[in-house]
């Protein structure tokens, strides 16, 4: 089907379930219930980070996950999209398309010449010259190009870019008149609707946004499919594997790696002109050095080089990143009400800083332990579980039908 | 005229003269051996050849065309392949997308965009890599991880996959060594079919005599950068310059 293998339709088939009935995976426990409130993730703007962020690593694990290079400043990408979408909704219309467009145009430049000069070295070096790019990019939206009082204020430094009421909008016309500002949208239909589906104790809610976000990342999802299948793929594995017998076979790795850069580069922009149309407000921060660490952990974390890796690694992050972060000393006092106080007291001390805003220290032990144990990512993880079961399941001498392998 | 004529070709690492003053020519459809001890300059000289070096003076050309300043993959696009002496092949790898990339790279040459093709799909190149995997004797393992093969098999992949681009010039750095001797004679075998059935030149760097004398046509013997003699097996053998230089101490032939 789609000109996928057997296994590649499976895999895909399984993600595009999981993405449309997302609304009622991430929320299976009934409205209002504490359960809810900390484990429930089917809300509007969560649900979109899990899909747009899936997009960014799904391009970052082209690069990474493929050729092997390690680009320390895809945020750059993200931020320069996201830049260049409320431009477009500025200045031509509030429907997202055109700003999308741009967005992937725009990081796609950026990355051919960025790319262009970073790839002439490779490993550490050519880190360090994409994280020197994207902290210099982080400074010129922060400062150069965002002073307010100059006529090249771009960015809008420290506040951000986002919308004015003044704003030319040549598309949309005289929008507007009751002085509100306008919302994105998709001919018509605005990213913020949501149809919220009462039923029992459950609420789902069902967001526009989401579901535009959501189909663009299965259509990346398969392109990249696509590539990881395709002669293309196969070239950039082997500069992975060995540049040195890539020249010798005659093969010019250097237009391969760049190619490889700048899709890359281009699946950022998109996820950036995303993430401004889900909410139209960009700002520096998105470009900072820690959120290209953030792009790097993610993708490790799912499983480098594997296809379903980066929509895991985003998806696991964000949802504990969301859940480690509403949990505070209230809570904790609140689940350990059972133990004698003192006791009760003294985990929460320790706890405390685990959780709430120290979910950065419990992360980055959950990153360290899948490093340690699963050097293979999460999904090195879920292969374990399965064969292990499937074992146990073969082991079991009455079990009707063993899987034959 | 040879195939490769190398004129004057001098290197100087620092202070080390690591060439003097190089004058060879390799003739066409033969089989011509480079020995000579340790440091005598053997490695540096395929490396003037293939563009991993480039000579401080002379000229190397290859049928008629300068290779000097040219890239390695320029240089292979030309038409010579080479194999190294501990086995470069794509070792994350399966055995048959070892030996599809250098089809590609033969037909669509160094650089080429197919990301939406499916690679399998492309018949003419999987059934080319297939016939290539089956001369080598090696269909059974295409399956294989490229680095979970034995030692003499990666030889023997790494050979297919530079056969399988249709080189006019093989070059072959010390294909033999560290080898046990099944695999030594394995190898020779697999040279020796290949240069009887095919249209090409094969340049050989070599420290086992049975291997050299079992192939070449040619010897040129290398002593401290510079060629002492140039001339068939049978005289080599005898030659007391040579005995003196190379083999009286470390062979026995
Ligand atoms: N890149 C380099 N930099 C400095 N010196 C080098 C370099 N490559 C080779 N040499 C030196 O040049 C001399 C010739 O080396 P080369 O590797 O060509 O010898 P060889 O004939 O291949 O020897 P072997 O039989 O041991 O492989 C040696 O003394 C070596 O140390
Ligand atoms: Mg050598």
């Amino acid at each position: 089907m789609l000109k996928l293998n057997k296994r590649d339709t499976l895999l895909f088939v399984i993600v595009t379930a999981l993405v449309l009935l997302a609304p009622f995976i991430l929320n299976p426990f009934p409205q209002g219930s504490s359960m809810a409130q900390m484990f429930n993730a089917g809300y509007p703007d969560l649900m979109q980070r899990f899909v747009i962020f899936g997009i960014l690593v799904i391009g970052f694990n082209i690069l990474f996950g493929l050729t092997g290079y390690l680009s320390f400043g895809h945020a750059a990408f993200l931020g320069i999209g996201s830049y260049a979408a409320v431009w477009m909704f500025k200045l031509l219309s509030m429907n997202i398309i055109p700003a999308i467009i741009l967005s992937m145009i725009v990081a796609g430049i950026f990355s051919l010449l960025i790319g262009y000069v970073s790839l002439r070295r490779s490993g550490i070096y050519f880190s360090i010259l994409t994280l020197a790019f994207a902290q210099m990019s982080y400074n010129l939206a922060y400062s150069v190009l965002g002073n307010p009082a100059s006529n090249y204020n771009l960015t809008n430094g420290e506040t951000g870019l986002q919308l004015a009421l003044n704003d030319p909008r040549i598309l949309d016309g005289a929008a507007a008149a009751n002085g509100a500002l306008p919302v994105t949208n998709l001919f018509g239909l605005a990213m913020r609707d949501s149809f919220d589906w009462n039923i029992g104790g459950w609420l789902f809610t069902f967001n526009a946004g989401y579901y535009v976000a959501g189909i663009l990342m299965l259509l990346s999802f398969y392109i990249s499919i696509r590539i990881f299948r395709s002669p293309f793929g196969m070239m950039l594995r082997a500069v992975k594997s060995n540049q040195q017998r890539m020249n010798y076979t005659g093969l010019n790795t250097k237009p391969y790696t760049l190619a490889a850069f700048v899709i890359s580069g281009m699946y950022a922009g998109l996820a950036g002109g995303l993430l401004s149309s889900m909410d139209p407000l960009a700002g520096a921060e998105r470009m900072h050095w820690t959120a290209s660490g953030e792009i790097v952990i993610m993708a490790i974390l799912g499983g480098v080089g594997t296809l379903i890796g980066p929509i895991v690694g985003a998806g696991f992050n964000e949802y504990f990143k969301n859940i480690l972060s509403k949990i505070n000393d209230g809570v904790l006092h609140q689940w350990l009400s059972f133990l004698p106080d003192g006791l009760e007291n003294f985990i929460v001390g320790i706890l405390h800083y685990f959780v709430g805003k120290g979910w950065h220290l419990t992360l980055g032990l959950l990153f360290m332990m899948v490093i340690v144990f699963l050097p293979g990512g999460l999904v090195e993880g879920g292969q374990k579980l399965a064969k292990l079961f499937k074992r146990k399941k073969a082991d079991t001498p009455d079990s009707k039908n063993t899987p034959a392998e | 005229m040879g195939i490769l004529e190398v004129k004057n070709v001098g290197k100087r690492f620092g202070g080390l003269q690591a060439l003097g003053d190089v004058n060879l020519s390799i003739a066409e459809n033969s089989v011509h051996a480079i020995i000579g001890p340790n440091g005598a300059g053997k490695s540096t000289l395929l490396n003037c050849l293939v563009g991993k070096l480039i000579p401080d003076t002379g000229s190397v050309t290859f049928d008629g065309q300068s290779v000097l300043g040219r890239k390695p993959f320029e240089i292979n696009q030309m038409g010579i392949s080479r194999v190294f002496q501990t086995p470069e092949i794509f070792g994350d790898l399966s055995v048959l997308e070892n030996m599809l990339i250098p089809c590609f790279a033969k037909r669509d040459g160094a650089f080429h965009l197919s990301a939406f093709k499916a690679m399998l799909d492309d018949k003419e190149i999987v059934e080319r890599a297939l016939h290539m995997l089956e001369e080598m004797n090696m269909v059974d393992k295409q399956d294989m991880h490229a680095a979970a093969l034995s030692r003499g098999d990666k030889r023997r992949l790494e050979i297919g996959m530079c056969l399988s681009q249709e080189p006019r010039l093989l070059l072959l750095d010390e294909p033999t060594a560290g080898m046990a001797r099944a695999d030594t004679n394995n190898t020779i075998d697999l040279l020796k079919q290949i240069s009887d059935e095919r249209d090409i030149t094969i340049a050989i760097i070599e420290h086992d005599m049975h291997v050299v004398f079992s192939l070449a046509q040619r010897i040129t013997v290398l002593a401290q950068g510079t060629p002492l003699v140039e001339d068939t097996p049978d005289n080599i053998k005898g030659h007391p310059k040579v005995r003196e230089a190379y083999l009286g101490e470390t062979q026995t032939v």
